[in-house]
């Protein structure tokens, strides 16, 4: 048996220790979360609170593990979420080409012409916010990169050989497009992913930052970045950790993504 | 001739993949002489294309030289300083690429660009460089010259293409032209028009010119001296003449012995009823749309009619454009005919006819391109099995079975049903292409330019593995190709294509022996006829040399 490759190992192991994070801060942290203590408030780093205390005296440490599981599981959604919707659409429209492709993507690149924390912030309003309110909303800000990426990746697998060769087997088009184009858009749909996990830790945090977020006091590592912003000076502890978290989860979560991306792909297994 | 300055010297060249150390090309020794042409002949992994970019300093950067010495003009171009390189480059070496799509800048138009050498290497004014460029564009077969100066690259066909390419290399009068594949990727009548050309070119200038090149019997044709490489080693280098007919390396041997050559023909049981049968087949592809503007649709094939009887191999041939390709596409079902019908057994196939279906398991299609026309995600066994994914009556045991003896009959053996596609060679995936179309044991296959692909040795293995198959199980072929020699070897007849029309057809013997068409004809003189004389030799006979008459109409 070969050692993995060092991105799978590290990827693994980050993304690993997180989710241990995540599972044990559902269940146990060292304290509340949401105890607030006025006497140990902006407390630094030491024996009591091993990650230091925020404005209100409550355990930086127990409210990263308890928002692990909060930030965690809405990006995995919200990925979930645009890739889904976004490949269905790309394959669908580079498929079947034609009025229907045309009409779909002159809406698809309206909506890409919007910064995606702006069409978040609108579809919020409507929504409303909460964690589900913020799935829906990011996850549709993100569909329409998806699509065009699918997209793009459907019409040069068009012209292949191959997909011809399936419809002179007899195949149906539903068959080829699940047997031959979609297997062969994982590749680009990793890399979409894994980045994409990046923007939607940082743009929950963005929504947070303007209220619109995960409410309080339910602790994510986005308001908890956002929150340490005018305590900059006295406790940067209260700014490094949850950014810590996210950089590292980035890293993660890119790094394996990597592996998974090689691992799928038959031609990067060794010949 | 004997007496004449050696050009060029290499001794004893070794190239070496940098980081493995692999040797690519082994200890090379060669030499050109002032005004000669010589052939450098070799499959795909010879080396020969790596030596002779070596020669200019050109060398991919992931090799590297490990020894040998390259003298130009007496002066050793490895020792040279990049400066003394460039100065080189374009002055006195020129050199012509396979692909004329991508060699010329697309943005820049071709005025500029071929005057580009003229104001790098030579001290000329702007009237004088205009002066030279029209008169080179006016030698090499350009129309209007005037035009095409401010004209761009994609004005042009992919032969006009590559005659700009030798202009702009040929106005620098080098006194060496290296011309790596320069026609591999043209038609094979236009790639005697401008072989002629270049050597028409050269030869005036005093050129000497150092042709690489797969196909032996082009190279044999337009040089003096040939030298045949195989692994990285020369294996044998002669007068051209001289080594055709008294080869003495085995490879050599094999090089001539894979050339395409007829055999005798078949005589195939009469029947009444075409297998495949097509009427007044017309084709438009839809101009392009906008989302408020539509061009008129372009007319591909004008009502085309053909038959396939049963057990027959039919060979569509034609130049790039003729429609060749169109016709198997529609035939096959991939296209929608904007008129005409096709019947199989006698009976309608298109969509909801009763002989839909049955045509669609009856018929099935080799691709040219071996490397796109396998889906690389899945495996050898997965993919001649999805062919049988349709079968009727066929359970996942017999599937497999079935499988397994196909990947036998082309001689791959079962345990390649668990390797992926690009761990194969092209020829092995053309091979995995052919058991996937026959695994259904159709009764009609279409195979489109399915060697094109393909080295010359790699070349002759599959068609006779075609042929083989072909006779075993007795499917009626429609094969499309722009090689007569391929065609030569496997048709029992053949129509000739031009303009989306059929201008002749008739039996393989009548067509190659007796055109009536001038088209056919000219198609007929870019390949040789073979004469075995003995001992492996070969002589090349050249047809129709008359043909050559009407050339390819020139437009700028």
């Amino acid at each position: 048996m070969k050692l993995p490759a060092p991105n799978a190992l590290i990827g693994g192991a980050l993304i690993g220790g997180l989710a241990v994070a995540a599972a044990l801060g559902a269940l146990w942290t060292p304290h509340d979360p949401l105890a607030l203590d006025f006497r140990a408030k902006l407390g630094a780093p030491g024996a009591a609170h091993l990650l230091g205390t925020d404005e209100f005296g409550r355990d930086v440490l127990s409210r990263l593990m308890a928002g692990a599981a909060t930030s965690v599981w809405i990006s995995l959604l919200t990925v979930g979420f645009a890739i889904t919707a976004g490949t269905a659409l790309g394959i669908f429209t580079g498929y079947v080409r034609g009025w229907v492709d045309r009409i779909v993507m002159a809406f698809n690149d309206a909506l890409l012409a919007f910064p995606g924390i702006l069409l978040a912030l609108g579809l919020l309003a409507v929504v409303g916010a909460n964690k589900y309110g913020i799935i829906v909303a990011l996850g549709l800000a993100y569909t329409p990169s998806v699509a065009r990426i699918v997209r793009g990746t459907v019409l040069s697998l068009r012209e292949k050989e191959f997909i011809e060769a399936s419809r002179v087997m007899g195949n149906s088009e539903l068959y080829t497009m699940a047997r031959h184009v979609l297997p062969n858009c994982v590749a680009p749909l990793t890399v979409l992913a894994t980045s994409m996990f990046g923007w939607v830790l940082l743009a929950e945090s963005a929504l947070s930052f303007l209220g619109l977020g995960v409410p309080p006091p339910a602790p994510t590592w986005g308001n908890m970045l956002a929150g340490s912003r005018p305590f900059i000076a006295q406790a940067a502890w209260l700014g490094i950790f949850p950014g810590l978290c996210i950089s590292l989860t980035l890293l993660g979560i890119n790094l394996l993504g990597d592996a998974v991306r090689d691992k799928l792909d038959p031609r990067m297994r060794g010949v | 001739m004997l007496a004449r300055q050696t050009l060029l010297e290499v001794e004893n060249l070794t190239l070496a993949v940098a980081h493995t150390g692999l040797c690519v090309v082994k200890g090379v020794s060669l030499s050109v002489a002032a005004g000669e042409i010589v052939g450098i002949v070799g499959e795909s992994g010879s080396g020969k294309t790596l030596a002779a970019r070596a020669v200019m300093g050109l060398e991919p950067s992931a090799i590297r030289r490990t020894s040998g010495s390259i003298r130009f003009d007496g002066r050793e171009v490895t020792a040279m300083a990049p400066q003394e390189l460039r100065a080189m480059r374009g002055a006195r070496v020129g050199m012509v690429f396979q692909e004329p799509m991508t060699s010329l800048n697309p943005s820049m138009t071709i005025g500029r660009q071929l005057e580009e050498g003229l104001v790098l290497h030579r001290a000329l004014d702007a009237g004088e460089r205009r002066r030279l460029v029209l008169d080179m564009l006016a030698r090499v077969g350009i129309r209007d010259p005037e035009g095409a100066l401010a004209a761009y690259p994609h004005q042009f066909s992919g032969g006009m293409r590559q005659r700009i390419m030798l202009a702009s290399v040929m106005l620098l009068q080098p006194a060496l032209l290296i011309a790596d594949e320069p026609t591999t990727a043209l038609d094979a009548v236009v790639q005697r028009d401008v072989l002629e050309l270049m050597v028409e070119l050269t030869r005036a200038n005093g050129t000497a010119v150092l042709m690489i090149s797969h196909d032996l019997a082009m190279v044999a044709r337009f040089t003096d001296r040939v030298i045949v490489m195989a692994k990285g080693d020369i294996v044998e280098q002669g007068r051209t003449e001289e080594l055709l007919r008294r080869p003495r390396h085995p490879y050599t041997r094999k090089l001539l012995a894979a050339m395409p050559r007829r055999l005798p023909a078949r005589r195939l049981p009469p029947a009444e009823t075409p297998i495949v049968a097509v009427r007044d087949l017309v084709v438009d592809y839809g101009g392009r749309q906008g989302f408020f503007r539509k061009e008129a649709p372009k007319r591909a094939l004008h009502g085309v009619s053909l038959a396939v009887r049963p057990r027959e191999v039919v060979a569509v041939v034609g130049g790039s454009g003729s429609g060749k390709t169109t016709l198997g596409r529609a035939i096959a079902g991939l296209l929608k005919p904007s008129g005409g019908e096709i019947l199989f057994d006698g009976r309608p196939i298109a969509k909801g006819e009763a002989g839909f279906w049955d045509y669609r398991l009856n018929c099935q299609m080799v691709f040219q391109d071996p490397y796109s026309s396998l889906d690389p995600r899945m495996t050898v066994g997965a993919l001649v099995g999805e062919a049988l994914r349709h079968a009727p009556g066929m359970d996942a045991a017999a599937r497999q079975a079935r499988v397994a003896e196909v990947l036998a009959e082309v001689g791959l053996g079962e345990g390649f049903a668990d390797r992926y596609p690009h761990e194969l060679s092209g020829g092995q995936r053309q091979r995995i292409a052919i058991a996937r179309a026959v695994a259904r044991r159709p009764s009609f296959v279409i195979a489109d330019e399915p060697v094109s692909a393909l080295d010359v040795t790699v070349r002759a293995q599959v068609l006779d593995l075609f042929a083989e198959l072909q006779q075993r199980h007795g499917f009626s072929c429609l094969f499309i190709s722009h090689d007569l020699g391929v065609v030569e070897q496997v048709a029992d007849r053949v129509i000739v294509m031009r303009d989306g029309r059929i201008v002749e057809e008739g039996t393989r013997d009548a067509i190659f022996d007796a055109p009536r068409d001038a088209y056919t004809r000219r198609l007929l003189s870019a390949i040789p006829a073979l004469e075995t004389a003995g001992d492996g030799g070969v002589r090349l006979k050249w047809r129709f040399d008359e043909a050559n008459e009407m050339r390819e109409t020139v437009d700028a």
